[in-house]
């Protein structure tokens, strides 16, 4: 098996009762990966990447990290969890907190850092996504790009290992969408790993190192991102993008 | 008009006789009505917390259980103690422990007694608010912080629950209110409060309207004033409207500008080297590097 992979889904399936969402997904991610999930709405991306983290149990198959499978019986999810990043497509920023203390809570609550420490590193990655000044608002009060930019800190502050993005740019206005692409491009430069779920072509072709497309709950096709976006194989693969590139 | 000269005279009669009791009753009625709903919130947290426990179907069997029978627990105490009147737990607790033991166990005071009674009270009706404020959160609030690697514990405590406890404020301040008034049917177990005080001394003298005014005015004075600590606390935790920006956002100049991937690099906070920016405009340009000639 690939022993330098940091993350494999194995024959992954998910059903929510009768309704089978996804159907024996496989997949492999190296370290300084940056893997696009794409396809149409309903073909099962975003729950993927929702049984990659467990937020969603897999009804079959396995989420192996390091070699360990995680959907063994007595695997702590938690721990787990907290080496995986998650930034979701309606941010999902503390409410009752500041910007500073999003960041802060889960390296003192989860990884037990002193206060001072986690305070410190959360402006770093603060600063790293521009969001420095606005340490003391709360999320209400800033925008939607804005919010997604500390998102993106609070799940860097935990240092994660590999940072899965549910569709980060879809609930934002269009003149937002590129301060926080700018922060992912920046990211994975920096050598970041990064599991993606988008409908940003560009972003999918010219930052990923690996395309997936996916349709009716299976990988329908998956590469180079040059080859399947560029030269699909697939009849599917065509005909999403070509209604994609259309409109 | 006449009456209402009378009337005033009765009052103050009353109040220059028997000030220091009245004075009592209300400091009873304000000491069992805090202790009570503070206590009965700390009940209401933990049956709302208990709850809310998620289980799944791979979870081992013995958790399983545990939990539904947590869940059935609750809804029985909240059903019980929300279904009759207070008036009648208050007479079946304080006379139901020395019954069952015999006289051999008696409650040390009726203090004791009287706050456990409104403490169970309010808990049961705090739960299912709880239940409410709980359920009323974004469940990405949950997902959040589930993602960051938070227990259900941490996640309630530094997430849900804050949250949960400023929506349900007002509902809180209904309790504490409904409290200050209902803890008069106290008098059953003779506990001696603002009410109870007031039937003592019509006991008395008779002058039962005049007492019930200076009561009526009393209660009033309590509920108001509680109100209007209440909105305050709110306010408190609603925070400030504005706040300060710690230094300049040195990337509100590039909104909506995502250009294809830059080769010369840098970071966001630190632009690329202007030189390497440079170089490559050129080399797009001239489809070589002027350096290189």
């Amino acid at each position: 098996m690939h022993s330098d992979a940091i993350l494999e889904v194995r024959h992954l399936s998910k059903s929510f009762g009768s309704h089978q969402v996804l159907r024996d997904i496989d997949f492999t991610v190296r370290p300084g990966d940056v893997t696009s999930i794409i396809g149409a709405s309903g073909s099962g991306k975003s729950t993927l990447l929702r049984c990659v983290n467990l937020l969603e149990a897999p009804s079959s198959g396995q989420v192996i990290f390091h070699g360990q499978d995680m959907t063994a019986p007595g695997v702590k999810a938690t721990q787990y969890r907290s080496k995986v990043g998650m930034v979701f497509q309606s941010f999902n920023l503390f409410h009752n907190m500041t910007v500073l203390e999003n960041c802060v809570v889960g390296q003192v609550k989860v990884l037990k850092r002193p206060k001072a420490q986690a305070r410190e590193n959360a402006l770093k990655y603060l600063d790293q996504v521009g969001m420095g000044p606005y340490i003391h608002a709360k999320p209400r009060q800033i925008s939607g790009g804005q919010k997604q930019r500390v998102a993106i800190a609070r799940a860097l502050a935990m240092e994660p290992e590999v940072l899965l993005f549910d569709e980060p740019t879809s609930a934002l206005d269009p003149e937002m969408v590129g301060e926080v692409l700018s922060v992912m491009h920046t990211l994975a430069q920096q050598g970041m790993t990064m599991l993606v779920v988008t409908h940003e072509m560009a972003f999918a072709r010219d930052v990923s190192s690996h395309v997936v497309f996916m349709a009716d709950g299976v990988i329908c096709e998956q590469g180079d991102p040059q080859q399947v976006l560029a030269n699909p194989t697939q009849q599917r693969t065509r005909d999403f993008l070509a209604r994609f590139m259309a409109r | 008009m006449q009456r209402f000269l009378d009337l005033l005279q009765d009052i103050a009669r009353l109040w220059q006789n028997y000030w220091p009791g009245y004075l009592n009753g209300i400091r009873s009625t304000l000491i069992l009505a805090v202790v009570a709903t503070l206590i009965g919130c700390i009940i209401g947290f933990a049956c709302g917390v208990l709850n809310t426990i998620p289980y799944t179907k791979q979870d081992r069997p013995v958790k399983r259980f545990f939990l539904k029978l947590i869940r059935v627990v609750v809804r029985v105490y909240v059903e019980v103690f929300r279904g009759t009147p207070m008036v009648l737990q208050a007479v079946f607790i304080y006379y139901g422990l020395p019954y069952f033991t015999y006289n051999a166990v008696q409650w040390p005071s009726v203090w004791a007694a009287a706050i456990v009674v409104v403490s169970i009270n309010t808990g049961a009706y705090m739960a299912e608010s709880v239940r409410g404020g709980i359920l009323s959160i974004d469940p990405g609030q949950t997902e959040g912080a589930k993602a960051i690697g938070m227990t259900h514990v941490q996640t309630m405590l530094s997430v849900i629950l804050p949250q949960a406890f400023r929506n349900i404020l007002p509902q809180i301040g209904n309790n504490f209110i409904i409290n200050v008034k209902d803890t008069s049917v106290m008098f059953v177990i003779t506990f001696t409060e603002f009410f109870a005080f007031h039937r003592y001394i019509v006991g008395i003298n008779n002058m039962y309207f005049p007492s019930a005014t200076i009561e009526m005015v009393g209660y009033l004075t309590m509920t108001l004033v509680a109100s209007f600590l209440l909105r305050a606390l709110e306010r408190r935790l609603d925070g400030s409207d504005s706040y300060e920006l710690a230094q300049a956002d040195p990337l509100t100049m590039t909104a909506g500008t995502y250009r294809r991937p830059d080769p010369a690099g840098g970071t966001l906070s630190q632009p690329p080297d202007p030189e390497a920016q440079d170089r490559i405009r050129q080399q797009r340009k001239h489809g070589r590097n002027r350096g290189e000639r």
